[in-house]
């Protein structure tokens, strides 16, 4: 019995990594959601490639390359933001938090195991509406390694921001069932008024741009564009540039606040026990 | 040396008093049971006792600590089996008690803790397709696979078969016997005969009688029933005395029996009491 207390515990990390294997493999038995989250952009990207087909008068930008740069950051959103509020709301549901409460299993380990499982998800979506992109609308891939490197960066940022604050979301949601309703609300709005739907975003009115200016998804449209689209494209922006810095800053100031309100709001139970 | 020690020990919702003023000490190595009706406060003490829920006064310590302030050390000495459960639907049940073993520092082996449940041949199904009682059977696995020195089991049997109640009794006296502190709840006092040192009954959240299953309530020293042929039936604080002086009497003895009162009798009266 004195073993116990005399073996070391098993560290966060380790605990956080299977953490994301066993979370993996639940979703993927989850059929109707891993078809929802990852068919459902690709479907809204093959309606709107279908429909909006006129090129822009700039040599090198084609309409598919602003969709499926839109896409992507609708799917990151939706992927990393919606699947972790549902899915921590699901798991205080079904008694999964309850489980892990009565192990040496700490919230951090928790989380990592959930952005671990929404990264890969997220990167799935990615190679889907890439595929897409690229078969069925002849999207040219950029070559350029610098490209890649804004890629890879931006994809952290913005999984681990909306990952964190779907985290802090799922504490606004009561039930499983209405959690997808819910947090699609302010997604949804804020995909309109941040000029993901709309190209170029300087049709929008001036006063939205600067509230959109304010939330994460607006960057991470504008950075994913900066990936896809030729740097001539920057005269469509709001700024007149890609302005990766600002994008670096707004969606890491987003990181910390998502921790923040995760630690702060995290529940491990729905009750008021 | 105490395992568990509780004092005053409250918990309010709203105006509804679920524990009120409970009192508990449970030895290292005993096994303890908690009857009581439905409602009484079994699970919302337990709960608390796990770190679970918070109370709303009292003291209470666990294995030395408080559990309100436990730490991931502290959890990983406890074991926890709750009143029910309905998660890792998806995830087949070797699959889940890896997983789980695999957050304490020395889990017992998987396939090991899945044979001594007794679901060895479920091991590859997915817990969403388990029968009621091969579901609480896994929930035993759970409690019980990071080798934790207390194991709170609220329930445990609830749907098991008479042969599977029977193999879980043997496994709670191997745990007992391996040096685990035990408390379990249990509506079935049968069971609480088999398994414990020592068992209280609470009703309206506050303990009204505590003792071992042979003493409690004055059980032992209750008055028997001595009856006999053609319909003769006598209370008595001492039947061998009693059947002396009929044996002395001559009296007809075919059809003899002396009867104590059960656990069950015992119990109901303790709660008639109470109510
Ligand atoms: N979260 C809660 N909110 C409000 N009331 C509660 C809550 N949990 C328990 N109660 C109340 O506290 C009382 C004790 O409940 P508890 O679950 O501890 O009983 P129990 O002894 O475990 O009963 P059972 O044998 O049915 O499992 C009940 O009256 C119950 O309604
Ligand atoms: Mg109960």
């Amino acid at each position: 019995m004195t073993t116990t207390s005399l073996a070391p515990a098993v560290s966060t990390l380790t605990i956080g990594v299977r953490r994301g294997g066993i979370e993996l493999l639940q979703f993927m038995r989850d059929k109707t959601s891993l078809i929802f989250t990852f068919f459902f952009p690709a479907m809204l990207l093959l309606l709107f490639g279908a429909i909006f087909t006129d090129s822009y008068d700039l040599p090198g930008l084609s309409a598919a390359q602003v969709f499926t740069s839109s896409m992507i950051a609708y799917g990151v959103i939706s992927t990393s933001f919606i699947t972790m509020g549902v899915g921590i709301a699901t798991d205080r549901e079904d008694g999964t938090l309850k489980r892990l409460r009565g192990t040496p299993v700490t919230a951090t380990a928790y989380f990592l195991g959930k952005l671990i499982l929404v990264a890969a998800l997220t990167a799935g979506e990615v190679v889907v509406l890439l595929a897409v992109g690229v078969l069925v609308f002849d999207m040219p891939l950029p070559s350029e390694a610098g490209r890649w490197v804004t890629f890879a960066w931006l994809f952290v940022l913005s999984v681990t921001s909306c990952g964190l604050l779907g985290i802090a979301a799922s504490a606004l949601v009561r039930n499983s069932r209405t959690a997808g309703a819910v947090l699609n609300v302010p997604v949804v709005a804020l995909q309109f008024l941040s000029g993901v739907f709309i190209h170029p975003i300087t049709q929008l009115p001036d006063w939205m741009i600067t509230f959109a200016s304010v939330f994460p998804v607006k960057w991470m449209a504008q950075g994913f564009r900066s990936v896809f689209l030729p740097d001539a494209a920057t005269t469509f922006e709001a700024g007149g540039a890609w302005e990766h810095g600002r994008i670096a800053l707004v969606l890491g100031a987003w990181c910390v606040v998502g921790l923040v309100l995760c630690l702060t709001t995290f529940r491990w139970t729905s009750r008021r026990d | 040396m105490t395992a568990i020690n509780v004092r005053g020990l409250r918990k309010t919702y709203g105006s509804h008093h679920a524990v009120d003023g409970l009192d508990l000490d449970v030895e290292v190595g005993e096994v303890f049971a908690l009857l009581g009706p439905n409602g009484a406060g079994k699970t919302t003490t337990v709960e608390i006792l796990e770190g679970h829920r918070r109370r709303t006064s009292g003291e209470v310590t666990v294995l030395g600590l408080d559990p309100g302030h436990a730490d991931r050390h502290w959890r990983a000495r406890i074991g926890i089996v709750l009143q029910s459960t309905s998660d890792a639907a998806d995830l087949t049940v070797h699959e889940i008690v890896r997983h789980i073993g695999g957050c304490y520092p020395n889990p017992r082996g998987a396939a090991e803790v899945i044979d001594l449940v007794g679901l060895t041949d479920k091991s590859k199904a997915k817990v969403r397709t388990l029968s009621g009682g091969q579901r609480r059977r896994l929930d035993v696995a759970l409690g019980i696979v990071g080798r934790p020195e207390i194991v709170f089991l609220d329930e445990p049997t609830t749907g098991f078969d008479p042969e599977a109640r029977r193999q879980f009794w043997h496994l709670i006296r191997r745990l007992s016997a391996e040096g685990s502190t035990i408390l379990l709840t249990t509506h079935y006092l049968d069971e609480a005969e088999a398994l414990a040192d020592r068992l209280a009954v609470i009703a309206d959240g506050a303990i009204v009688a505590e003792g071992t299953p042979a003493t409690l309530g004055g059980r032992a020293t209750a008055e028997a029933v001595v009856s006999w042929s053609g319909g003769h039936r006598e209370h008595a604080a001492d039947p061998v005395a009693l059947i002396m002086r009929l044996v002395a009497e001559g009296a007809d003895l075919t059809g003899l029996t002396v009867t104590r009162p059960t656990l069950e009798d015992t119990y109901l009266a303790l709660i008639g009491e109470a109510r």
